[in-house]
């Protein structure tokens, strides 16, 4: 048993969608900012391509009443490291709305679809968080409580509410 | 396949708990490591793990020669978010309903 493997997430979602749905929900700012944190991603899909994630208007407002503070233009960024559309997307990741988290190093993020039988997919998500506690606690959904949101858990059930009727809970 | 009636049979098992707990405290564990900590052959935690795999409570992943077990709270998230997404709507309706009623009179 290695760290390594220690401080890895798995999350797997079974979603009725096409994999080329699935693939646009994660890598278009359209439909990101319709589920889980609303971030607006922003991903150059080719390895070394750059990837940042920018608040919307309504979140920026929301985090600045609840937290204080200016939030920064862009509050997630990282590196393309593998983009095989509909299949399969590697990259990295750093939060930088909390200096404690943008103190830690790049973490690694792998969505891998898969298309089952009867229309369905499933979606895994497998987060790499070695040397990084603080994002490794928030992606867990363990500071909900504090309006951090319910991490992948949270943002993968929603992505599969939007993808299956077209709405999330909240709207 | 990873159905809320998969998920409840698979939570309606003390072991299996206590399996999902180990998980809990820490991720990414191998058979054997699972195994050592239960009173229980082989084949029986296997049996288990193949039960939460089922329903998608535990994803394995391979590393190397080893097969990782992971806990996934994905299908507890789903469940969680459709029954509080329920109680809302009703809660918000009664409320709704209260406020036709007071207008009305």
């Amino acid at each position: 048993m290695t760290a390594k493997t220690e401080t890895t997430q798995v999350y797997r979602v079974y979603i009725k969608a096409s994999p080329e749905a699935i693939w646009d929900a994660i890598t278009k700012p359209e439909w990101t900012e319709r589920y889980g944190y609303t971030g607006l991603v922003d991903f150059d899909l080719r390895p070394g391509g750059a990837y940042k994630v920018r608040p919307t208007e309504a979140f920026k407002k929301e985090s600045e009443a609840n937290f204080g503070g200016e939030l920064p233009e862009v509050i997630i960024d990282g590196e393309v490291v593998e983009a095989d559309p509909p299949r399969k997307l590697v990259h990295t990741f750093r939060m930088l709305m909390d200096p404690g988290m943008a103190a830690e190093p790049y973490t690694r993020l792998t969505y891998e679809i898969k298309e089952l039988d009867d229309k369905v997919c499933s979606l895994t998500l497998t987060h790499e968080l070695e040397g990084a506690p603080n994002l490794a606690s928030l992606v867990r959904g363990d500071q909900e409580e504090y309006g951090a949101g319910g991490g992948h858990a949270w943002v993968l059930s929603e992505l599969k509410t939007l993808l299956e009727t077209g709405k999330v809970f909240a709207e | 396949m990873n159905d809320d009636d998969a998920v409840f049979k698979a939570l309606a098992d003390p072991t299996r708990r206590f399996l999902l707990d180990l998980l809990f405290e820490r991720d990414g564990r191998t058979l054997t490591e699972l195994e050592s900590e239960l009173e229980m052959t082989r084949f029986g935690v296997m049996k288990h793990l193949r039960v939460l795999e089922e329903a998608g409570l535990v994803v394995t992943q391979r590393s190397g020669r080893e097969k990782l077990h992971y806990l996934n709270p994905v299908p507890i998230q789903l469940i969680h978010d459709r029954w509080i997404d329920k109680f809302r709507e009703r809660h918000v309706s009664a409320l709704t309903e209260l406020k036709a009623k007071l207008e009305e009179s």
